[in-house]
């Protein structure tokens, strides 16, 4: 192969590589919850992004953690829902490592919670594929991605009273 | 516009210590649905029926949890919605159709009379020993008596009939068996009411009975109750059925939800009705 073509084809794979989604993620039945439920290891190699994090937060088609929680701070949020407790304040009382396994799955931290769980896959009774009604296949995608979990995460963790 | 509602302690005891916030928000508020001026008054509020087991202190209607505008519509029954259905289920009640040549009023006659309490103490068991919802009823008597097709359980012609049927005991109180031949049924929709389905794992209960009266984002949830269906639903701009209801919600769990008309349907039906007990049917209700 001339030797332009072998470095032409070798950047290609280098950008192709950082293109990809994070080889270093961890995966929803590779995450390591200690016995509170909270979670040491960040999910992604990428910090977690608050601005990004509260986008998400607040998104329907994502995190919707607005359906059931308030921040008094978002009033850029309409309807803000009370089934969950008020988030001011969480970033004083949880730990990030708390905050992630309670975002990744929270019944792992109150065993009889309602919250979704944000990153697990299978276990379900009648998983279904989304919203549809038919019946999905587990592994189900999880509600949210190992970054978008950390950038959720990196934003409660802001949230100081 | 919004009913002001009293938060429980519980509720502001939870969300202080940042625990998982378990609240019963009680109405501040149990008018009752006055219809017609006067003419049909509503209950809104029953005590909760014994085999709740303190679930729940009282129970309360649907309507309670609405706004002001969609509560209005259903006082006067020119103004709500769902009145036309009756009527049109009232041309389909002496429509005759099928071989034998016979419509529902040659057996049954005048509905205001033969259907009476019908709809307060169904779904039940039949004489074979199975579970009926009235649709069953209906289409029992539409291809083994009038010899005609049964009707689609979720279309517009079963919907009118089942309305119609309905309003026959507007304001006598649901009163469903759940003893005897019932309680297998009974005891399947209880197994089912309380499953956490789908990939989000909600319960029936996770929502209509821990946490009626707060809010998923602009939806205030009631305590679920069904002794208003078939309700108008504005959001449908039509009538909807229960077990059309039960598979909105569970599909919305994101589950692979029960058919319409299925066994596991009727029963979550018959136990979801017992729940009601004591709460007046409402023909025809207004929600949004």
């Amino acid at each position: 192969m001339p030797r332009h073509a072998a470095f032409t084809a070798a950047a290609a794979l280098v950008a192709m590589a950082s293109a990809m989604p994070l080889a270093a993620e961890t995966a929803p039945q590779d995450v390591a919850y200690d016995d509170i439920g909270a979670i040491a290891e960040p999910l992604s190699e990428t910090a977690g992004n608050p601005e990004e994090g509260a986008k998400i937060y607040a998104d329907k088609g994502t995190g919707n953690c607005v359906a059931c929680h308030a921040i008094s701070a978002r009033t850029d949020a309409e309807f803000q829902g009370n089934i969950g407790p008020s988030l001011d304040g969480a970033g004083d009382r949880w730990s990030v490592e708390q905050l992630r396994g309670i975002v990744a799955d929270a019944k792992r931290t109150f065993p009889e919670s309602m919250m979704p769980s944000m990153y697990k896959t299978a276990g379900y009774v009648r998983p279904g594929d989304a919203f549809t009604g038919k019946a999905g296949t587990e592994p189900l995608p999880p509600l949210l991605n190992a970054q978008q979990i950390e950038d959720v995460v990196a934003y409660i963790a802001t949230l100081k009273e | 516009m919004t009913i002001p509602f009293r938060r429980a302690a519980l509720a502001a005891m939870a969300c202080a210590l940042a625990l998982p916030a378990l609240a019963e928000t009680a109405p501040e508020s149990t008018d009752p649905i006055v219809i017609n001026g006067g003419e049909v008054e509503l209950q809104t509020a029953a005590p909760a029926p014994e085999h709740l087991d303190g679930a729940l202190d009282e129970i309360y209607s649907g309507w309670l949890f609405r706004d002001p505008d969609t509560q209005t519509m259903q006082t006067d029954d020119f103004e709500n919605p769902g009145m036309i259905f009756v009527d049109q289920g009232m041309d389909e009640w002496n429509m005759v159709e099928g071989e034998a040549g016979k419509s529902c009023a040659s057996c049954h006659e005048d509905v205001s009379e033969s259907m009476k309490g019908v709809r307060a103490t169904t779904p039940k068991v039949n004489k074979d020993g199975a579970l009926w919802s009235v649709e069953d009823y209906v289409n029992d008597c539409r291809t083994s008596r009038m010899q005609a097709e049964a009707l689609d359980w979720n279309g517009d012609r079963m919907k009118n009939l089942t309305a119609l049927i309905s309003m026959q005991s507007r304001g006598m109180p649901m009163d469903v068996a759940i003893d005897g031949a019932a309680q297998p049924f009974w005891e399947q929709g209880k197994e089912m009411y309380y499953t956490r389905y789908g990939q989000l794992e909600l319960a029936c209960s996770n929502c209509h009975e821990d946490h009626y009266g707060d809010w998923i984002r602009a939806d205030h949830l009631s305590q679920g109750q069904t002794n208003g269906f078939p309700v108008y639903r504005l959001k449908d701009a039509g009538l909807v059925s229960q077990h059309n209801r039960f598979r909105g919600c569970i599909r919305d769990t994101r589950a692979e939800t029960f058919p319409i008309g299925s066994d596991e349907f009727r029963a979550l039906e018959l136990y979801v009705a017992s729940r009601g007990n004591g709460l007046p049917v409402e023909g025809v209700s207004v929600r949004h």
